[in-house]
């Protein structure tokens, strides 16, 4: 890359098994700081297996196997002295579908909180403020500040996802992993979720894998293309979708196929 | 060669041969799916109501509270009653933390392994066991090898080994039934195992495990061959109204057993007698139940996902 940014994420020849089947082919990739970067690629194609591999969230499914490494701010997370849970309080996930946990709107947003903080080290006022700050930082607290005993569950569908980033947020992370995160959305809502996510990222380094190539094009600074388990294409998302330098991005993003 | 050719029907939209065959199956099926569905409520209808008649005369407050008299051919039920709450809530205390642990266990933190399938069938066999079995084990385990003696805490193991299959599997059922975005969702903001266990997964399956929990209460107050030789006894003497007769190395009459002996052992016992001690039964069975129903009911109305 031309000019001087700062990498957040580092992948090294990673590749990954679900027991004999290889999904990821030696990737390699780095992805900037403070930029929102999309993995697109057709179906399968281990978009959504690498972005779960920035927080290990592959690991609670199946038996994984992995080869090589992902650096995060310079550390390998699969390093075995990398807990887990300090990993995910930095790296935080968005889902496809909404999943705010089944508790009120505010003990969502605090939740992450309370469970990485000590009994007696954070009073009820700190609480709320950050609270609050995570909910006016996704634009959310003006709708539900009336209701903040209200259950997560019971929001619109475009609120509960930014519950979801919400919740995320007072644990101070530095990447936000996003899963396809306006798939269940209409069009309204995600242009509100796309809006939000063009802010957050003064703050965070975003990854996000979509279908939507058009959304891709809308919101992302780097795009990167996966085929078969294999990175084909990384480059400036404009320069990806005007100028392609691999022939099959080409196809793909004039819809030959996927 | 092709015969499936469709059949015609010779107006628009209108029903075949074929499609009335297939819409007159479709009733049958239900007629009598209906009847069987009705056909199970029948036997518990006439069963009760037919205890209800006979018990009729006996039914009394006294018969509750009062102690046995004249050779258990008169007076009440007390001891009895007390002695099978006695029983049911030891055996609950001691099937229920491990019950419910070890369903955790297998369903959250176990992995599929040769361990953990070997103790899913043992568990399923140990849900198979009869009773009778159990109370054999009982005494070889309890009463003659733990040194227990017949005793309430020898009966109250045996009916928590016999409990604890089932209470382990609505345990494991009921987490399983916590959808798995919950978990994921905590897991993404760093929850430990245990901390999503006790904010979200318990919180949110306890409905289920209590179902469980209470179904085995009834179980456990039902059954007389477990405590039959490793607890129960055929007569205590107990003050009336005493809510704390008995010592837990003692033996105790129970209800289960108490309407075996009464209508088999004792002869001449007034006919009344004998139908409202098993109304009593039934009725503590039954009202545990519909509390479980209840709670189940109250609990899914709750929550919303």
């Amino acid at each position: 890359m031309e000019q001087k940014t700062n990498i957040s994420i580092e992948t090294d020849n990673l590749s990954l098994w679900y027991g004999k089947f290889q999904a990821l082919y030696d990737v390699s990739s780095r992805i900037s700081q403070n930029k929102i970067t999309a993995l697109i690629g057709p179906s399968g194609c281990g978009k959504t297996t690498l972005l779960r591999c920035f927080n290990r969230m592959n690991e609670r499914f199946a038996n994984v196997h992995i080869n090589g490494e992902v650096k995060i701010t310079g550390k390998n997370i699969y390093d075995p002295d990398v807990s887990l849970i300090e990993l995910r309080k930095a790296v935080g996930m968005v889902f496809q579908r909404p999943n705010p946990m089944p508790l009120s709107i505010y003990d969502n947003v605090a939740f992450g909180l309370r469970i990485h903080t000590q009994a007696g080290r954070i009073n009820r006022a700190q609480e709320a403020e950050a609270v609050e700050k995570a909910l006016q930082e996704v634009f959310l607290f003006d709708q539900v500040k009336d209701h903040l005993k209200k259950r997560g569950t019971d929001l619109l569908l475009e609120q509960q996802q930014k519950l979801c980033i919400a919740r995320l947020l007072p644990l101070k992370p530095s990447i936000l992993l996003m899963d396809e995160p306006c798939s269940a959305l209409d069009a309204e809502a995600t242009e509100a979720v796309e809006d939000l996510l063009r802010t957050l990222k003064e703050k965070f380094t975003i990854v996000i894998v979509t279908h939507n190539m058009a959304q891709a094009r809308r919101i992302s600074d780097e795009s990167i293309y996966m085929l078969k388990g294999q990175l084909i294409e990384h480059s400036r998302t404009a320069e990806l979708f005007l100028t392609p330098k691999d022939k099959r991005t080409e196809e793909y993003i004039e819809g030959r196929y996927g | 060669m092709n015969n499936h050719q469709p059949e015609i029907s010779s107006a628009l939209f209108t029903a075949t041969v074929f499609t009335r065959k297939k819409q007159r199956m479709q009733r049958i099926v239900g007629i009598v799916f209906g009847i069987m569905a009705v056909a199970i409520l029948i036997p518990l209808f006439v069963l009760v109501t037919y205890l209800i008649i006979r018990a009729w005369p006996s039914l009394t407050w006294d018969f509750l509270t009062d102690v046995p008299k004249n050779g258990m051919r008169g007076g009440g039920i007390w001891p009895a009653l007390v002695g099978t709450i006695y029983t049911v809530t030891f055996s609950l205390l001691i099937a229920v933390p491990i019950g419910v642990m070890a369903g955790i266990y297998l369903n959250e933190y176990a992995k599929d392994s040769w361990f953990t399938r070997i103790v899913n069938m043992a568990v399923v066999n140990l849900a198979g066991v009869p009773s009778i079995v159990h109370a054999l084990f009982g005494v070889g385990a309890f009463v003659l090898f733990a040194g227990m003696g017949k005793s309430i805490i020898s009966a109250s193991f045996t009916l928590a080994i016999m409990t604890l299959p089932v209470i382990i599997v609505s345990t494991t059922e009921a987490l399983a039934s916590v959808p798995r975005p919950f978990r994921t969702a905590c897991w993404n903001v760093g929850a430990s195992k245990w901390q999503t266990i006790r904010t979200i997964v318990l919180p949110n399956s306890i409905s289920g495990i209590l179902t469980g929990v209470i179904l085995q209460v009834c179980r456990a107050a039902g059954e007389t061959a477990p405590i039959m030789f490793t607890g129960a006894v055929f007569f205590k003497y107990v003050q009336r109204g005493d809510f704390f007769p008995y010592h837990l190395n003692e033996q105790c009459m129970a209800l289960s057993y108490h309407l075996h002996t009464i209508s088999t052992q004792v002869p001449g016992v007034p006919e009344p007698m004998l139908y409202a001690t098993a109304v009593v039964l039934l009725g503590f069975v039954l009202i545990f139940n519909s509390f479980a129903i209840v709670l189940r009911v109250y609990m899914r109305n709750r929550k919303k996902w």
